[in-house]
This record gives C-alpha cells, structure tokens and sequence, in this order.
C-alpha cells in the first residue's frame, strides 16, 4: 500500500530516489539542495538503499563521475542549484551531447550577483539550451512521481538524453506538505532495467568514445539529438498515463491546461508560483471574467503544438516569469511562447510579466492584477512594455 | 482556510513547530501546509514562519500575508517585527509572555488570546529555553484547529518524551480569554 508522508520538497526527491535506487549517486551540497544530500546519504549509510554515494569536492566532479558511470551502463543522480549548475557546465554539457539519460534535479536558486541563496529558476533556464530535457514542477507531489517519471523518459531508447527535475528553492525545497508514496514495486514495475547499447565503456566490445569529430558528422549528432528531444514530447505524456496507471496521478504531460478551453484570457506560468495563479484565475472568473491557466511543465522540448491549441484563438495572452531574459526586455518563457504562436498565424496582444526574483514572494494579489492587465491589453489593443510585479 | 503566522528567534524551533501543526493537520485526515520565511537565519535573530490548514488540498505555496492566528514564541520579538501586520478580525494569539493579560498591548482585531510563560515552563520540563512544543499545546487549547494527540505524537518523533509531556502542559495551562468585542470595551 502506499503511504503517506509529511514531507519538505527535498525529502520527496530523496525518497523519490530511494525508490528508484541509482546505481551511483554523486553531489556537492549547495543551499537550498543541500538537504537532498544529507537524506540521501543517510539512506545509503542506513542500507535502506543500495547505492554507491560518492562523496566529490565539486559540482564539476558530480558530474564526470556521473558521466563515467552512466557510460559504464549504471542508473545515475545527483542535485544541484545555482552557482553549482554553472561549474558543473562543462560535463554538463557534454552528458547531454553524449546522450547519457543522467536525472539531475535542480533546486533553482536566483544566480549571482548581487550575492543571493534564495529561489528563481534563471539557472537551469540559463542552460535550456544544453541539450538536457528540463521539467518544471510545481508541488511536492509532484516532485516525487516526476522524479520517478524522469528515469523512464530519459532511458527510453528513442530519447536517451538527460534530464533536469526542476523546483522552486524554498517556496518548495523548504515548504511541508502532504506527500504520496508509492510503493517501491509498482516503482520496480513501472521502470524497467536501463541496458545502454548505444555507448557503453565495456572491455568486452571495446567502442570508441568522444573522438575527434569532424563537423559534417557533428551535424549528425546534432539532428539527431534535436530529433530525439522531438520524441521526447510524446514520450513524456505517454509516461505521464502509464504513472497514473499506477498511481492515480498525472500532471497532464506537458503542459496542464487550468480553465482555457472556454476562457477569453490565458496567463501563462511555470513551477511554485502556479498555485498562487490558480487562486487568482478563480477569483477573476468569480468576478465574470473568463480567463484561465496555461502551466508550462516541459520546457526542454517545448510543447509548441500544444501552446499554439491552448493559445490560439484567445483575446489576449500574459506570461508571468520568474526570470529574465537579457537583451530581450521580457522574461525566458514570454519569448518561448511567443515563438511557439508564430506558427498559429493568429495575431493577439499580449503581456510580459516579471516577478518573484530572488526569492521575491508572487502574491495572489500580483496574478489578480496581472490578470487584469491583459484585459487591458485586449481593450486597448496594445502590447505593454514588461510589467514588473514588485510589491 | 485558516491562516496561521509564527513569530520567533533562531533556536526556538520556529520552524519546526510550523511542521508539527501540518503533520498534526494532515494525521486528522486534513491539509496543511507550512512555509518558513526564508531570511538571514542566525541564532537570535527573528523568524517567521507560515502555515496554512484547511479541510482540502491547499494551492498556494507562497507566504501568508493576512493570517487569522499568531503564535508568538517571544513577545520582545516586537520590538524588531510588527507581529499584527495585515491580521483580519478575529484574529487568535497564542504568546508567550510572563505579563498578564490587561499588561498586553492587543489590537482590536484579535478577540481571543492565549498566555503562558513558556520559556520558563520549557526551561523547567525540557530544561532548555526552547518553547516551541509548549507553545504548540497552547495553539490547540486556544483554538483547537487540531488534535493534541497527533501534536504529541510528532513532538515525540522528532524530540523525544520530554517534549510530549512540554505539549501536553502547554495544553494545560495555557489561559485563554476571549477579548475585544466580548471585554464591554
């Protein structure tokens, strides 16, 4: 049976591992991570797991042992944030390119400077465009069946490429709730073994690994690696059903549509913030205002198909980011949906929104208004300059 | 949805006492959710911390800005925060203080508190001034949004018997006195 827990957003990655048991675990603690480590390694001191935790000096480290188990066959994790993910950028960059299905969860954390610890996702966001396939969540349910969801998505042979769990610092990383656990042979079940042929270190059938590579066959590489992130799109929603199959839960793949099918108005967002969102949709709608939610969840693919049906047809549209996007005057995911559109050839206003940087608190109050604004946008016809929701 | 905020110092297990009522919440076949303010974190130094409790799954993950409960775990902790800052009417405050009641400085929002001395009362059974789990009895006894039994059963897990029993005393003494409306001011 499985049970219940009342657990912190770290806890759940941990026990989310500890059910899928990684042959090797290797991280460097960073704030607000650094509790992911602490449970992890108590699992495998305690034999509750049978892993091997490696103890490494960096982030840097992390990640080329990673790399090194991963292409000797093993089932791989580690966690980081921050400053952590940016000296991790050279092996991170590289298990992607070698199409190495490492699960990484990041606790996002603004990035420097001026000096910070706490939330904002700029540092996976920073890296969208690595190679990795990258989840947003937004609770910490959610945290633990996408952690486990993310190992059958990125072993999956028409995939294999890595992948980032992505929360919150703090909002989630530090916040309790009720949490799910499922039992661990329905988790056993749901994931089969990982076997690699494609690039293995094995004495057996010596292969030969990174070679010197000209460009005509580097642009091999590249087209299939964009390919498979293409069929990572169907894959992650084909997960998403097989988990509620076991489960009861599914978070609606790729995106989760809140009130759009008969809605005027979208507002568009990603992670922790979504619930605040959720609340201000309901109370707008209370108030005769028909506008709904778009929660973006993959951002690595990116849904397009499925932004431009949601999207489409609509009044006007906003995207509240919890981010920015330099030289851009917007946020990351307003330009990402707005690019997504172009293909609709259906023209609408729309507003960029940002807020909720550096641990920034976005209220309630913050949506409720913004939610009004791209009412506004509609009636006057014009697209805003980036709205700042500052308290 | 009731909306609690808890006001205390760095060492005073602030935090922790937030998650011992969202263990006790969700034990009563409830929600909850708790949420520290994330700040400098220093011993000594003011924390905050948020908790919500309600009888369906609770959506919003971020802090709570017009709370209908305080759990004061120090009373000089106001002279560095404003502790009634957006309270709604019909407020409930739980403090710790060695003052009486009509020695309090209470708004006209809040129209029931609770009082005890917690830290010499934790200093006497836990032997530490750590009032948290008698703070977390007086909560119940004031307002009885969960259940004593699942707060001791939490406090046992994480601290020991010693902070049973501190749950326990807080629930019982604790003096409650409905104020406001109900004082003929």
């Amino acid at each position: 049976m499985p049970k219940t827990d009342v657990i912190n957003g770290n806890k759940a990655a941990a026990v989310a591992v500890s059910l899928v048991e990684p042959d090797v675990i290797a991280a460097y603690p960073i704030t607000p991570q650094s509790s992911i480590v602490e449970y992890l390694t108590q699992f495998v001191i305690n034999n509750d797991i049978d892993s091997y935790m490696s103890e490494v000096e960096s982030e840097h480290s992390a990640m080329s042992v990673l790399t090194g188990a991963s292409l000797s066959g093993g089932r791989t994790f580690t966690a980081t944030a921050s400053q952590g993910l940016s000296l991790m950028y050279e092996p991170y960059f590289r298990a992607s390119t070698l199409r190495l299905p490492v699960v990484m969860a990041v606790t996002n954390r603004e990035m420097i400077s001026p000096q910070t610890v706490w939330g904002g996702p700029q540092d996976s966001l920073s890296v969208r465009d690595a190679g990795w396939l990258q989840i947003y969540v937004e609770d910490n349910q959610e945290i633990l069946d996408t952690i486990i969801q993310a190992y059958r998505i990125a072993e999956d042979k028409k995939v294999l490429l890595p992948i980032n769990v992505c929360f919150d610092g703090f909002y989630l990383t530090h916040m309790t709730e009720k949490v799910e656990i499922p039992d661990k042979q329905d988790i056993d079940r749901f994931l089969p073994e990982y076997n690699p042929e494609h690039i293995i270190l094995d004495s057996e059938k010596p292969m030969a690994v990174d070679p010197l590579t000209s460009g005509y066959l580097l642009m091999e590489y590249r087209e299939k690696h964009l390919k498979a992130q293409q069929e990572a799109l169907k894959l992650i929603e084909e997960v998403d059903s097989l988990y509620e199959g076991i489960t009861g839960r599914s978070y609606g793949g790729l995106v989760e549509n809140y009130k759009c099918d008969d809605a005027d108005y979208v507002i568009v967002t990603m992670g922790s913030m979504t619930g605040a969102c959720r609340e201000a949709v309901d109370h707008k709608r209370n108030e005769g205002l028909k506008v709904g939610l778009l929660k973006i969840r993959a951002l690595r693919p990116f849904p397009k198909q499925k932004v431009m049906e949601i999207i489409s047809g609509k009044k006007a549209f906003g995207v509240v980011d919890r981010n920015v996007s330099f030289g851009w005057d917007t946020g990351i995911i307003y330009q990402e949906v707005k690019s997504a559109l172009y293909d609709s050839k259906c023209y609408m206003p729309s507003v960029p929104f940002i807020g909720g940087l550096g641990g920034e608190d976005i209220t309630i109050e913050h949506f409720e208004d913004a939610i009004v604004k791209i009412h506004e946008a509609y009636q006057n016809e014009n697209n805003p300059q980036t709205v700042w929701l500052k308290n | 949805m009731r909306e609690i905020r808890l006001h205390g110092r760095g060492g005073m297990g602030t935090v922790k006492a937030g998650e011992v009522l969202v263990y006790a919440s969700v034990k009563g076949a409830n929600y909850g959710n708790s949420i520290p303010f994330f700040g400098f974190e220093r011993q000594g130094a003011p924390v905050t911390s948020f908790v919500r409790l309600d009888d369906k799954p609770i959506r919003p993950k971020n802090q709570v800005y017009h709370p209908n409960c305080l759990i004061v775990m120090d009373e000089t902790i106001q002279k560095a925060v404003n502790i009634f800052e957006g309270i709604r009417d019909n407020t409930i405050m739980v403090m710790n203080t060695n003052k009486s009641l009509n020695e309090l400085d209470i708004p006209e929002e809040i129209t029931k508190v609770g009082i005890l001395d917690a830290t010499s009362l934790s200093l006497e059974f836990i032997g530490r001034p750590i009032p948290n789990t008698i703070m977390l009895g007086a909560f119940v006894r004031a307002t009885n949004w969960v259940d004593l039994k699942y707060v001791c059963e939490r406090a046992g897990q994480l601290w020991g018997e010693k902070n049973m029993a501190a749950a326990e005393k807080g629930y019982e003494l604790c003096e409650v006195h409905e104020v406001g409306e109900n004082d003929g001011k």
